[in-house]
């Protein structure tokens, strides 16, 4: 067997505590030849040396009190804010105090190694280990508290005290873990509803103009929302805002590209959801969700920018390339009454990441 | 008075002259500490630059804790939205969280803020990469041996719970980049099964993104983790103070001492001179390195995206694999399980962290090495472990350069999609081949160490035999360097007893020891054990009869003195 | 404009028919109001029209010499494009593509490519501005597209802070994606990629984002109005004016650049400096006095 006992410590030359250490067969062939000598430092034995080292360690320090002084000198006058002081393009307060703070934390520190390498003992010490473990006599003492205390107290004799303790502890984690239901609301449909209605108009992200067919050219991406998130109401307050438009955005925002009708593969159930080649897809990733518009207008993929997940957009978006599992959801669009491009109906699968629920719609 | 009355009464208590000071005795009084400061005042420290790598890691967790307090009197970790009226003209009249809000107000309104912020986040890179190379060095040495299998599991939750620290920092300030990463982070909830929607909607309060994460992250970030850090490095330190500091082997060592430099003064002085270097340094490099600029990205808008979106370096490897990961999913019975998303960004990182946590125990079923060991191994000596480790950095640099490609692609003109395609195939050839190239180089090494042993060293000077033979003069290294060379174990394979004793009856978990000894077998392979005292006078033996050889020679040239070690002038050999 | 060419025409036409009617009188009053609805139409519209660069003959004229010469090799001897016998294209058709789209790409020096391959780098033009002028009159010639807008479209002379704002909400909306936050660039599938923005003229950008260059998309006059695209532009000029505040950008790539600074400057550094401190000091050559 070559398990060591337990605690012996591996001691080179003393494989096996047994065996004669300069036996042909093992141990160490060389002789541990102990601590070599001490050699002196130039400043251990020059004087003018020493001193010389004394004067550059002082000089350090001197220095980085000098360096500290600076920073407050920088604080005062470098300005910051409406308009920034700028020393070679760069902005001049940071630089300077980060140069002044910097410098004086550095020869400080590098002024105390100094001190330590040149000026301080550099005799080696040595120190016995100690063993790792405990002494069997103190092992031999807990374990003997123990069995004391444990007798005392009784545990093992009254089994019912033991148990009906240990289940009373066991369910204190109801308590525990209870209150943090209301960390957040349970998903329900949330996930699976977006704000896009039959009849919502589809307006430029940013300025939120509305869409007329002949005013988007082939090759043009437009990254655009549903008009809800410009829409105001009686009192001219949006009418979402906060947490509830980024919660809205995150599965509504939407791209439009037109492509040449030609060039268009559309599925058969889907032969009217574009208008004159202008397609609308989800601009939300089917990966992990990021926002896509890096489209490529004459191979009309897009390019998700997180994961690199492509999608073929004149083919139902399909996934040509990387993580993505699913193709980006799309919006079927149509016409409203004056000519501009409105959604027909919501989505009709969910939009963003996969989850659990989603199946295979 | 006489001399016989001042004996009779009590005599006087002399007061010492106290060299420790008045405030010394005053604590010391109180709280007993010379007791246990006696020992630890002139405690001894080995030296060796490859131990303060370590060391790096703490004082960046000095230097975050200093400035982070700082940013905290400003920082405000709501979601609420504001307009933003300060001083960063492109985004004046923005509706923002008041998150991105006060952090653009520490950037360009508070003097020493945007310094602040950075050194914040060059320490916060620091800190982590310190703790990788600090836990290389530790790997390749062996420290994480018995008794040191738990410093290594404290060491390895500090690396994970670093981690989790760098991304809940940098996703507090709301900005474009990092809420993009909350996004992902959302995207791997949801794709865990049964509960992924659950612990999305949990973790954020609602819908993505809702205005709970960035307060709870604040929380977790200023409280929890720095607490959990606190307690870890303090119990990391604890441990490393009971057990001793480890130490290469050499003349004057053993494994039952510890040889170096005081703690006072000298590491006194070198270490606490090191924390004003990392402090000095991490303040150079938020002085003239930009970081995370979050006024250039914006507030974060989920329909708004950059190219380059990448978490921090340290997440590199999560990214590489959501990023070459094929896009797999399956549907069953109107369920959908997302593989694409959750192997990479779940179930990877789970087996990566449960193997670094379990790695010494694992070694030490193996090599079935139960010994205690405060002499550091060199990596040469133990060359499945270092290959082991080689093999590990390698995944993890194609993983991390994998997370980048679109910036490799654009900075060396390469095609986007090869890249991934490389690396697809390169995350399975490249570790087995990063493998068997260092166990390879490994043995190599000590096949050179074992002739420096035995035959000494090259002098460089070729000898002709009478013969016509040209033989290159050996001679023998210094003990001190021969000691160094020898001083390690010996292997031993882990062997298996019979199966099954005298009856037929067969022992239990003896399949177990079957695969242990195969293992201890291939860990142990083509190692080259150290000579045999028998063989190093073999060897010796070979050297004298060389120089017997040669002592014919009208000049006989031991070669010793042109080797750099001696002075030679005047020497009479070279006049001929 | 209908409405007033009517009325136009029919008291056009009232005085006509008080005297003596000719035959020709009602077409020439439809033809007269034929034409002024339709040159109202050409001058007031926005630049989908022919602009007066195709109207200079002599222009036209040299521009096809200079085609010829440098050009239709791969764009064909009128411009129509060729196709390879398996269907790709060599050098697609400029019918259409308009002078900005001409102005762009010469100017920038894309056009002519030296080489076939994924995507056209940018390089020093090889035309002069003249010569450039010719050239798009020519194609300009060849059917209605993007005309070169005017200076007043991107000199940013109007462009207020308000302006740079709503300016950098469209390029954080419809940009960065490409060309990433600073305008550093960004790449795209099969080697192509977003060129950088630094230091590119505003008029370029301008006609970039109006013709949509190789795999850019077309961002149209009337979904990015011409105010916000100079808005757009004045917001990326505006960044590059700004002092980096921080220090030095590191390319602005973002955290990948940052990344790789933090381990070989910073902990190249620190380990350069642990072995400085755990080095031996240098031994005196001379004494042994310990």
């Amino acid at each position: 067997m070559s398990e060591r006992r337990d605690n012996e410590m591996a001691v080179p030359g003393n494989d096996d505590a047994t065996l004669d250490p300069h036996s042909a067969q093992s141990g160490d062939p060389i002789d541990n030849p102990g601590l070599p000598a001490h050699r002196p430092r130039p400043t251990d034995i020059d004087r003018a040396a020493e001193k010389r080292a004394e004067r550059q360690v002082a000089g350090m320090f001197g220095l980085a009190t000098l360096c500290a002084l600076l920073f407050g000198v920088a604080y005062f006058t470098l300005d910051i804010g409406e308009d920034p002081d700028t020393f070679l393009g760069l902005g001049a307060s940071n630089l300077a105090l980060g140069l002044a703070l910097g410098l004086a934390l550095l020869l400080i520190g590098v002024g105390a190694v100094q001190w330590a390498r040149k000026l301080m003992s550099d005799h080696e010490i040595v120190e016995m280990r100690h063993p790792v473990a405990s002494s069997e006599e103190d092992r031999t003492a807990t374990l003997a508290a123990l069995r004391q205390g444990t007798d005392d107290s009784g545990i093992a004799r009254r089994p019912l005290i033991r148990n009906s303790l240990l289940g009373a502890v066991a369910a204190l984690g109801i308590p525990a873990v209870l209150p943090l239901r209301d960390l957040g609301p349970l998903p329900g449909t949330a996930l699976e509803e977006t704000v896009w209605k039959p009849g919502m108009r589809v307006v430029n992200d940013v300025s939120g103009l509305a869409i007329k067919p002949a005013q988007v050219q082939v090759g043009q991406l437009v990254n655009a929302e549903p008009a809800v998130f410009f829409a105001r109401d009686e009192e001219g307050e949006p009418l979402l805002e906060g947490p509830a438009l980024q919660a809205a955005k995150v599965k509504a925002a939407v791209i439009l590209v037109k492509i040449e009708p030609e060039q268009i593969n559309a599925l058969p159930a889907r032969a009217d959801w574009g208008v004159e080649g202008i397609l609308c897809y989800s601009k939300i990733c089917t990966h992990v969700g990021c926002p896509i518009s890096l489209y490529e207008q004459q191979t009309r993929h897009v390019l998700c920018p997180c994961h690199q997940s492509t999608f073929d957009l004149a083919d139902n978006a399909k996934v040509l390339f990387g993580p993505a599992a699913r193709p980006l959801p799309q919006l079927p669009i149509g016409l409203d009454d004056q000519g501009y491009l409105v959604a027909t109906s919501g989505f009709q699968e969910p939009v963003g990441p996969s989850f659990w629920e989603r199946g295979d719609r | 008075m006489s001399a016989a009355s001042v004996r009779k009464r009590e005599p006087a208590k002399v007061k010492k002259p106290s060299k420790i000071g008045g405030a010394a005795t005053w604590a010391d009084d109180r709280l007993g500490l010379a007791t246990v400061a006696k020992k630890n005042i002139r405690k001894v420290f080995p030296d060796h630059w490859s131990f303060m790598l370590g060391e790096i890691a703490l004082w960046s967790f000095v230097i975050l804790l200093l400035t982070g307090v700082f940013l905290t009197f400003w920082f405000t970790p709501s979601m609420g939205e504001v307009v933003y009226e300060g001083s960063y003209d492109q985004l004046r009249g923005i509706t923002m969280s008041e998150a991105y809000a006060t952090t653009l107000e520490i950037s360009f309104d508070v003097r020493g803020g945007l310094l602040m912020r950075q050194i914040h986040h060059w320490s916060a890179m620091l800190f982590i990469a310190a703790m990788f190379v600090h836990m290389m060095r530790v790997f390749f040495t062996g420290a994480f041996r018995k008794p040191r299998e738990l410093n290594w599991v404290v060491g390895g939750t500090l690396l994970m719970l670093g981690i989790l620290e760098g991304f809940a920092g940098y996703s507090l300030p709301d900005d474009l980049l990092s809420g993009t990463g909350l996004r992902i982070a959302d995207g791997l909830m949801k794709s865990i099964p049964v509960v992924g929607s659950y612990v999305s909607f949990f973790a954020f309060g609602g819908e993505f993104p809702g205005e709970a994460i960035i307060p709870r992250l604040f929380t977790v970030h200023v409280l929890l983790i720095p607490g959990l850090l606190l307690a870890l490095i303090g119990l990391h330190m604890l441990l490393l103070v009971y057990h001793k500091h480890t130490q290469w082997p050499g003349p004057g060592r053993t494994e039952k001492n510890v040889v170096g430099y005081p703690m006072m003064p000298v590491y006194a002085a070198k270490a606490g001179g090191f924390f004003f270097i990392v402090f000095g340094v991490t303040a150079l490099m938020g002085a003239l390195l930009t970081i995370n600029p979050v006024w250039l990205y914006g507030p974060y808008d989920p329909s708004k995206v950059t190219a380059g979106s990448q978490p921090d370096w340290y997440m590199g490897v999560a990214e590489g694999l959501l990023r070459i990961m094929p896009g797999w999913e399956t549907e069953l019975f109107g369920f959908t399980i997302s593989w694409n998303i959750f192997l990479p960004g779940v179930v990877a990182p789970g087996i990566i962290f449960t193997t670094v946590i379990l790695y010494p125990f694992i070694e030490a079923w193996i090599t079935g090495d139960k010994r205690e060991h405060h002499l550091l191994d060199r990596p040469r000596n133990a060359p499945t472990r270092t290959a082991f480790l080689v093999a590990a950095m390698t995944l993890f640099g194609l993983l991390w350069a994998a997370g980048g490609n679109d910036l490799l692609a654009i900075l060396f003109n390469l095609n986007l999609n090869y890249i991934t395609w490389f690396m697809r195939v390169a995350v399975f050839v490249g570790p087995p081949i990063a493998f068997i190239l260092t166990r390879r180089w490994c043995i190599s090494l000590q096949r050179q160490d074992e002739q420096q042993i035995l035959h000494g060293y090259e002098t460089g000077i070729i000898m002709r035999s009478p013969e016509g033979s040209y033989s290159e003069r050996h001679l023998p290294i210094d003990p001190a360097a021969a000691y160094y060379l020898t001083s390690r174990d010996r292997d031993e394979v882990f062997e298996v007893g019979s199966k099954a004793d005298g009856n037929g009856v067969v022992a239990p978990g003896s399949r177990k020891n079957t695969v242990r000894a195969r293992l201890s077998r291939f860990w142990f392979a083509d190692n080259v054990q150290k000579p045999t005292r028998q063989q190093l006078e073999e060897g010796h033996s070979h050297a004298d009869q060389e120089l017997a050889l040669h002592a014919a020679d009208a000049h006989p040239a031991d070669g010793h003195q042109y080797d750099g070690r001696h002075d030679v002038a005047g020497d009479e050999l070279r006049k001929e | 404009m209908r409405k007033l060419s009517a009325r136009l025409s029919a008291r056009l036409s009232a005085r006509l028919s008080a005297g003596r009617r000719r035959r020709v009188a009602g077409l020439v009053v439809v033809a007269s109001a034929l034409l002024l609805t339709g040159g109202t139409y050409a001058v007031l519209s926005p630049a989908t029209a022919q602009d007066d660069l195709a109207a200079d003959a002599a222009l036209v004229d040299r521009g096809r010499e200079l085609f010829l010469v440098g050009c239709s090799s791969c764009h064909g001897k009128n411009a129509e494009g060729i196709m390879t016998s398996d269907g790709t294209q060599y050098g697609p058709s400029l019918v259409g593509v308009g002078a900005a789209a001409v102005d762009f790409q010469v100017g920038t020096g894309r056009m002519p490519l030296a080489q076939p391959g994924v995507q056209a780098p940018k390089k020093d033009a090889l035309y002069t501005p003249e010569e450039t002028r010719a050239l798009a009159a020519y194609v300009a010639s060849l059917g209605p597209g993007p005309a070169i807008p005017e200076e007043t479209k991107y000199d940013l002379e109007e462009v207020d802070e308000e302006g740079i704002v709503r300016g950098g909400q469209f390029f954080l909306t419809n940009c960065t994606a490409c060309h990433n936050f600073a305008g550093a660039g960004g790449a795209l599938p099969e080697g192509k990629y977003a060129p950088s923005l630094s230091g590119v003229a505003p008029k370029a950008m301008y006609e970039a984002m109006l013709t949509g260059p190789q795999q850019m998309p077309v961002f149209s006059d009337q979904v990015i109005t011409p105010e916000d695209k100079e808005n757009v532009i004045a917001y990326v000029k505006s960044l590059e004016e700004e002092p980096s505040y921080g220090g030095f950008a590191l390319g602005s790539y973002g955290p990948v650049a940052e990344g790789m600074f933090a381990w070989l400057l910073g902990i190249g550094a620190l380990v350069g400096f642990a072995v400085w401190i755990g080095a031996n000091s240098v031994r005196s050559k001379k004494g042994t006095k310990a």
